[in-house]
């Protein structure tokens, strides 16, 4: 279709939007149509457009014909919510907006037809502003590969350097005596020439260091992989019948080495299908799958779903596992007749009816038709509506209600009413939306419910539900005709509507009556948790870059367990200006500091640090970190002087999630992080609004299957489900690495071994490597084949000139390339069950600049032996029939044959994983090498061509001397055993995981464990934490059972006490722990207001060990009331039980207790023997601008044992008008919150001076006129106790969150109560 | 959501599946040995290794003491030939020097004599490509096609027969062995045949076919260096002359190195000499004709018995004792860290 811009497309239903389109006339009145939008920015509940209200009369053709408005309009751009125009039409101007646009990549729906004006086609379209440039795609280890090979060249260069000054000085010292026998070539006047030429010759022949079929070789290798990747069962989709496909043929190591991921949600994560699966109404919670006793049942055994057979208009589809439900309806209970009734009536869902009984809802958002379903087969059908009413079947019996009012849902108000009156006349508001805003509005009777309501709330939230909570009202018919009279009053109004209508709504949705509410769940696609929990494991960041909203992007985040509890804390950015950005990414590094230092080395910061040290710091942070970005601050935050701060903010973050993000900005982000982290990055996604990501990232995965194929056109892996990355990367990626650096150290091995012989060799035969001029002209007009063939012919090096033709191709090729096809060091199960093997690629440890100068060195080495011990022994010997050894052909096949023989042990003990192919092709080699030498060395052969096959007769002279063979076996040895020495002992001290692995497999599949030697019983004395674990027994190699211990101790009833250091400060809340928990112990604190119905906030609190006391940090929220009391509550649980400690309540001023002041100083007055001078400073972490403190200072003379205490003291200085004369005084202060609130601070440290003595009864002991304590170091103003500080220095510099682990050996007595879980697994 | 996922069942069916065969080959999971670097593995190669390399360094050792050879320089003892033969006009002045040595212990079994140069860098490239292997074969090519430049036709065109720089340097000095016993002197019986490969002698190199060897090189010229064309290089035995000369066969088999040595004669084991040379005093008569101090070379002679291992050469031997001892030491070392200083490994944990 050759769309251009004017023309005038028509759409039907369900497709595709082809360009953007200025919408001119729908199916549906007022020109409306609905679109989806879900390629462009992930969301999927459809959209309304209208056209203008003169195009949309244009409904049939002839009139469409007749249409000359002229579009005049902004240009192309990217901005996917924004569209200025004008429409000229008739001599009259219409101005357009977005709101009559239709963008390409949106769908139709609802809507049968649509007649729209093309306004941009082809790149021009928003959607194709949006996706990024199409780039070059290559891997690092390629990006390497290339370096090496220019560093080779320059080698080479060297080399031929070298050689080529040592060819003029030979040619100048012993060639020119020898002219008499050779004399120089024509045109070869001076020993200098000479070595200019031989310079170029062993540029030739030693050109095989540089590996021409390294990069055919690679790719082979590649290609083999994809194919693994497009075979492997385990990844296809019999759903979809969908296999994986790799789409490019030269990624496939860098999957080894992801650490970032970006991923896209709808479609992605999530299936996008809503499911209604809980709801509370009236305190009563339903919809938890429960097995025969009533407990709470595993998934995988979930009973029957309830059976709706009795509702004849029931959706088959819908499932539901809670009978109670269903029995309560049945049973009439009223709530929740009247629960389902609210769902019944309060949308905007549209229903069709194509046959009797046969209804389709068409609904904006999933979630609604999700609950209006619900209602259906629970009994109470949707029926149809009218503008004025709405028909429900409530049990079977139709029943219509009166529609007087809709209002209608947007972000602030986050819900949505209707007003209906029922047939008996009665009228009733029903509301539904977000708990935050509806629990505010709900009358005071209803405390007890909505405390109870919440408990149920909270609980959905942290499956990962998507929660509403419903209200109704009754309304007053006197009470509605006045506020429908001031309604129709309010939308009539010529200016302000809005905000006049949003008042109104607000007046009436108030005191309303609490229903209940539902759970929702957005239906993750399967084993993403899983997935992702894996991922996180192998070390991956995972960012979700969504275009759907906040809430809803959180939500997903929770149930995929990308953000959870444990979590310190989740920032949340949603700044409008820069400077808010700014500022709130500004507070969330503070916080992630303020936690780790304070918590960890004790070091509390005064200055702002550089940005610089700031990085560091945040490298080193030790807890679990999230951030939330909405996509207009991430607008701001992308900026160029920001983007550094938002990464580091970032990814200091254990997850992040940016949302309402446009597509180029999904591809900003990925960039991002490609340009500053250097980390290898993977885009993942579905969509159109991913195809920019795709591009850009280091790998691009399209999940295919879904709508729309773009993502995966423009991706270079594609599969269908999310859960296949962890195989793609774990597995695949992982091995692909492993081979590739396998195959690399070994190809630059074999080909230094092989060529650097040649130059050993040099320094033996005058350096003479030399080539005529045309031979020249021909090197460097670069035509490699041809030159390198002739030169092999004309240059009789240390080879028979054939070898070194077949070396590269024959004798070693295959081999290697069957390692680098089919190695494997782990078996798959075990990547995916340790995925910290993941992390060698990602630190890229297999194949870097020092792993290529080990395996250079090897090669070398190799080459020297090779030379020169075939030389040592040659030099002088003589055959055992008593003829000449060391003739040049001889010392040539013996050098060939056991450099043959050396490489090919040597990639018998590279490779790991012999299948048979490895077999065939190892042996293969040297089968081939022997008959291909034989064959060039017969008789046939140099009787057709003697020129070519001089060498006839000498593989069967030379390879029957035992002396040669004796020589090829000392090479191998030699060269060999040092290889295995170090492999061995580096496997032996150093052992890397997979070896353990692989170990370990070998173990239990061999039988071999030292503790089956003892019987057929396990004791484990002296039980520890570190014993926890899966045990598992084999016999005759062959796995029989498995178990896993836990070993862990419950753990002790926290006592809490909390303290707040100033108003500015968050509080601290703390308990002593008598012995260190188990390592599985985990402690939260919830912190909510007492009386109030929201959510309590939750921290995890955190054990140092030194301290011996377990801590929280409870973050105070801006603006909180002090006086309000809070309720603490704390739980401490673990595997082997929980506990928790009795709430406290505390209000936020009761718990203030200020640090000691500082620099207390104590100063004499001159003439003044009975007065002193106290001064101090506040206290560091107390911000004096809003508050003061009071002090009270006490004092005594150092002989007298009781203070004497001056009160009410609010300056900082204090002057003691009773002191003793001549006496030293010691004096402290402390201090409290000026109103007296909080508790007093510990006292400062004794400050000592002695008042003024006159000079002349001056006596021995006078002293300074002031004595000071040093101030201190720091550690001091801060609050927590000294020891604190002291806590595993070394573990937090190392990032280590959970420092219980394994350092120090409990005490045996801590064992007596030690539980044992023992769960028995039969594999 | 569409209902695009629901295809009729049938029209699945009929679509061929695009699931993957599930064949080893394709799901990874061929069968494979894993071999493992265990310490028993490890332990006992090195052992075995060490083991086996002394056994062979020794007897190496051995065998090599076991051979008698006697080396005699004769550069410097025959100056004045050496003085007549750097002028090269003296070309065809004859000159003879002889050099005496005194064998105290008899020489038993087969004794092979060498001559040996020393810095004749007959590996040199141009000079191993210096030949036309088609024309020492007996074919009539064209020899300036191959590399024999410059040593290919004469100015009038003639060819050379043999063409080339190893040809044209042919080692061209006569050496006789004589045993002086009780004031009378007896020469050493020689064979000058059967010093060469078979495969040389029978398959590498053939004269030209005529009816006979003059005919066949006729329109040919001897080397520039030579004194005789090639089909008198012995003119006693028609199966040795010419290209199948065994001297010429030894010499065009090129050295590796610019110090070698040639296989020049056998004693043949006749009357006295039936068990090797007797101890006694001999002199070799020495026809002195290739010039070494150009090139500041030295040639040797040189009398030699073999073994198995062929002939004094003590390098291999003490090579393979050397790696023996440190394959054994290797393999304590090796044992003491692993016993030392290992990560204790315990199989029973997660």
């Amino acid at each position: 279709m050759n769309v251009r811009v004017g023309d005038i497309i028509k759409l039907e239903n369900n497709q595709f939007v082809a360009a953007d389109l200025l919408l001119l006339c729908s199916s549906e009145p007022h020109g409306l149509c609905y679109i989806e939008t879900a390629e462009l920015d992930g969301e999927t509940n459809m959209k309304v457009r209208q056209a203008i209200p003169v195009t949309s009369e244009l409904g049939d053709t002839s009139k469409l014909a007749r249409f000359d408005g002229e579009v005049i309009c902004e240009p192309p751009n990217n901005k996917l919510d924004k569209f200025g125009g004008t429409l000229y039409w008739k001599e009259n101007k219409y101005p357009l907006s977005n709101q009559n646009m239709l963008l390409r990549g949106c769908v139709l729906r609802n809507t049968e037809w649509c007649f729209g004006l093309v306004i941009f086609a082809g790149p021009d379209t928003k959607l194709m502003q949006n996706s990024g440039r199409t780039k070059f795609k290559r891997t690092s280890i390629d990006r390497l590969m290339n370096t090496l090979v220019l560093w080779i060249f320059g080698f080479l260069v060297c080399m031929g350097v070298i050689l080529a000054i040592g060819n003029a000085i030979w040619e100048h010292e012993v060639g020119v005596c020898f002219q008499i026998y050779l004399p120089w070539d024509e045109g070869v006047h001076s020993a200098f020439f000479s070595g200019f030429l031989s310079f170029w010759s062993y540029i030739i022949i030693l050109n095989t260091v540089v590996p021409i079929s390294l990069y055919v070789s690679v790719e082979v290798i590649r290609l083999g992989h994809s194919y693994f990747i497009n075979w492997d069962k385990k990844m296809y989709c019999a759903k979809r019948r969908t296999p994986a496909e790799a789409r490019t043929t030269t990624l496939n190591e860098e999957l080894g080495q992801v650490e970032y991921i970006f991923s896209d949600k709808t479609g992605t994560l999530t299936q996008n299908i809503m499911v209604f699966s809980k709801c509370s109404v009236n305190g009563h919670s339903y919809g938890d799958v429960q097995d025969m006793l009533g407990h709470k049942a595993e998934l995988g055994e979930r009973p029957e779903p309830v059976d709706f057979s009795f509702n004849p208009l029931a959706d088959p589809r819908f499932q539901f596992w809670d009978p109670s439900l269903l029995e309560a309806v049945k049973l009439g209970d009223p709530h929740v007749h009247e629960f389902f009734r609210l769902l019944s009536l309060c949308h905007t869902v549209m229903s069709e009816e194509k046959s009797e009984g046969e209804l389709y809802y068409k609904a904006q958002s999933p979630d609604e038709g999700a609950l209006v379903t619900a209602a259906r087969n629970f009994g109470f059908v949707f029926r149809s509506r009218t503008p004025k009413t709405i028909t429900v079947h409530e049990l079977g019996q139709a029943i219509t209600y009166q529609l007087l009012a809709i209002l209608d849902f947007n972000n602030i108000r986050k819900r949505m009413s209707v007003i209906v009156r029922s047939p008996e006349g009665k009228i009733r508001l029903y509301c539904k939306g977000a708990d935050t805003i509806l629990l505010e509005r709900l009358h005071p009777v209803n405390q007890d419910l909505t405390n109870v309501t919440t408990d149920h709330l909270n609980e959905y939230a942290g499956e990962g539900l998507r929660t509403l909570v419903l209200a109704y009202k009754d309304l007053e018919e006197g009470y509605y005709q006045d506020w429908s009279e001031r309604l129709h009053r309010a939308g009539s109004a010529p200016e302000a509507r809005e905000d006049r209508l949003a008042r109104l709504y607000d007046e009436v949705e108030h005191d309303m009556m609490l229903l209940g509410a539902t759970a929702i769940e957005d239906k993750l696609q399967q084993g993403v948790p899983e997935t992702i929990a894996i991922l996180t494991l192998a070390n991956i960041k995972i960012w979700v870059l969504t275009g759907d909203k906040q809430e809803t992007a959180v939500n997903i985040g929770y149930s995929c367990k990308m953000l959870t509890d444990d979590m310190t804390e989740v920032f949340v950015i949603t700044g409008h200006t820069v400077l808010e950005v700014r500022e709130e990414l500004r507070k969330a590094r503070e916080k992630m500091m303020d936690s780790s230092r304070s918590m960890g080395n004790g070091f509390s910061y005064q200055e702002k640090l550089s940005s610089s040290k700031l990085t560091s710091v945040l490298e080193a942070i030790a807890g679990e970190y999230a951030l939330v970005i909405n996509g207009h601050s991430l607008a701001h935050a992308l900026e160029a002087d920001m983007e550094v701060e938002f990464l580091e903010t970032a990814c200091a973050c254990k997850a992040v999630i940016c949302c309402r993000v446009t597509p180029l900005q999904k591809a900003q982000v990925v960039e991002l992080v490609k340009k500053y982290k250097k980390a290898v990055t993977l885009a993942i996604g579905d969509g159109a609004n991913d195809v920019s990501m795709i591009k850009t990232a280091h790998i691009g995965v399209g999940i295919s299957g879904q709508e729309g194929i773009q993502a995966v056109l423009a991706s270079d892996y594609s599969f269908s489900q999310f859960k296949f990355l962890q195989r793609l990367l774990l597995v695949h990626g992982r091995w692909s690495y492993l081979r590739m650096c396998k195959f690399l150290c070994y190809f630059f091995y074999k080909n230094f071994a092989f060529t650097m012989v040649h130059f050993w060799f040099g320094f033996f035969c005058g350096f003479s490597a030399q080539v005529r001029c045309w031979l020249l002209t021909l090197a460097v007009g670069g035509r490699q084949f041809l030159w390198e063939s002739r030169a092999q012919k004309r240059i009789p090096t240390v080879y028979d000139q054939y070898f070194i033709t077949l070396y590269n191709i024959v004798y070693t090729s295959l081999p290697v390339l069957a390692m680098g096809v089919f190695d494997q060091d782990v078996p798959e199960q075990r990547s995916m069950e340790y995925p910290k093997l993941y992390e060698p690629g990602q630190l890229n440890l297999l194949f870097n600049k020092r792993e290529f100068f080990i395996c250079i060195a090897q090669g070398i080495y190799t080459s020297v032996l090779m030379f020169f011990i075939p030389y040592g022994v040659f030099a002088d010997a003589t055959r055992d029939d008593g003829a000449q050894l060391a003739d040049y052909q001889s010392f040539a096949v013996t050098v060939a044959t056991s450099l043959v023989i050396v490489v090919s042990v040597q990639i018998g003990l590279d490779t790991g994983f012999w299948t048979a192919i490895n077999h065939f092709f190892i042996w293969g080699s040297l089968a081939a090498y022997f008959a291909i030498l034989f064959t060039m060395h017969s008789d046939g052969l140099f009787q057709m061509f003697p020129n070519q096959f001089r060498f006839v007769g000498n593989a069967q002279n030379t390879l029957a001397q035992p002396t040669v063979w004796l020589t090829i076996a000392l090479t191998t040895v030699v060269c060999i055993m040092p290889v295995v020495a170090f492999r061995f002992l580096k496997l032996d001290l150093k052992p890397e995981l997979s070896d353990t692995v692989e170990e370990r497999g070998a173990a239990a599949a061999g039988g071999r464990s030292r503790q089956l030697a003892e019987g057929n019983t396990l004791h484990l004395r002296r039980l520890r934490y570190e014993d926890s674990g899966r045990y598992s027994c084999s016999a005759g190699g062959r796995p029989l059972r498995s178990l896993r211990l836990l070993v862990e101790e419950p753990p002790e009833t926290p006592r809490v006490s909390c303290y707040r250091r100033s108003h500015d400060k968050d509080v601290l809340c703390e308990w002593p722990q008598r012995a260190k928990p188990s390592p599985g112990t985990r402690a939260t604190l919830w912190v909510k207001r007492r009386f109030s119905a929201e959510n309590a906030t939750e921290q995890r609190c955190r054990y140092f060990s030194k301290a011996r006391k377990f801590v929280c940090r409870v973050k105070v929220p801006p603006g909180a009331d002090d006086t309000k009391p809070l309720v603490v509550s704390t739980c401490v649980n673990n595997g082997a039980g929980g506990s928790a400690g009795e709430d406290r309540i505390i209000t936020l001023s009761s718990v203030l207790k200020p640090d000691p002041p500082l620099n207390v100083t104590v100063e004499a007055l001159e003439k003044a023997p009975q007065r002193l001078r106290v001064n101090w400073s506040y206290p560091s972490s107390w911000d004096p601008r809003f508050y003061w403190l009071r002090f009270q200072v006490r004092y005594r003379p150092e002989p007298a044992q009781t203070f004497t205490e001056v009160d009410q003291v609010t300056t900082t200085w204090l002057d003691i008008r009773d002191a003793w004369r001549g006496t030293r005084h010691v004096v402290q202060v402390r201090a409290q919150e000026e109103f007296g609130h909080g508790t007093w601070s510990e006292w400062s440290r004794e400050a000592v001076g002695t008042p003024w003595t006159d000079p002349r009864d001056l006596t021995s002991e006078m002293g300074p006129f002031s004595s000071q304590f040093p101030t201190e170091d720091g550690t001091y103003w801060v609050t927590l106790p000294p020891e604190l500080f002291q806590e595993d220095d070394a573990a937090d510099a190392g990032g280590a969150v959970v420092e219980a682990s394994a350092r120090s050996t409990a005490s045996p007595y801590a064992f007596l109560g030690i539980a044992l879980f023992v769960g028995i697994v039969v594999r | 959501m569409k209902n695009k996922t629901s295809f009729p069942p049938q029209e699945g069916e009929a679509r061929p599946s695009r699931c993957p065969d599930n064949s080893a080959f394709k799901q990874q999971k061929l069968p494979a040995w894993k071999p493992q670097l265990t310490i028993a593995t490890v332990l006992s190669s090195f052992f075995l290794i060490g083991a086996f390399c002394l056994a062979v360094g020794v007897c190496l050792v051995l065998s090599a003491n076991s051979v008698r050879e006697i080396q005699i320089d004769y550069s410097d003892k025959c100056s004045d030939c050496s003085k007549l033969r750097e002028n090269s006009s003296n070309w065809n002045k004859e000159c003879h020097c002889s050099v005496n040595f005194t064998l105290k212990e008899d020489i038993l079994g087969d004794v092979f004599m060498y001559y040996g140069l020393q810095n004749f860098y007959q590996n040199h490239r141009r000079y191993v490509i210096s030949r036309s292997d088609a024309q020492l074969l007996g074919r009539n090519v064209n020899i300036q096609k191959s590399y024999c430049a410059p040593f290919t036709t004469y100015r009038n065109g003639t060819p050379m027969a043999p063409c080339g720089a190893i040809a044209n340097s042919m080692f061209n000095d006569t050496i006789d062995l004589f045993y002086n016993l009780n004031s009378s002197v007896i020469q050493v019986p020689l064979l000058r045949t059967g010093n060469s490969w078979w495969t040389d002698k029978n398959v590498k190199f053939r004269n030209p076919e005529s009816y006979n060897l003059s005919s066949a090189f006729a329109g040919t010229a001897r080397p520039p260096y030579w004194q005789k064309p090639v089909y008198l290089l012995d003119e006693e035995d028609e199966r040795n002359n010419g290209y199948i000369n065994d001297d010429f066969i030894i010499w065009m088999r090129v050295s590796a190195f610019a110090t070698f040595r040639n296989l020049y004669r056998r004693v043949r084991r006749i009357r006295q000499f039936a068990d090797g040379l007797p101890a006694g005093n001999y002199t070799f008569h020495i026809s002195y004709n290739f010039p070494v101090t150009k090139f500041k070379g030295r040639k040797h002679v040189i009398l030699s018995t073999v073994v198995w291992s062929g002939g004094s050469n003590p390098f291999l031997g003490i090579a393979y004792v050397v790696t023996g001892t440190a394959a054994t030491l290797a393999g304590f070392v090796i044992t003491a860290i692993h016993l030392k200083l290992r990560k204790k490994k315990t199989y029973f944990q997660k």
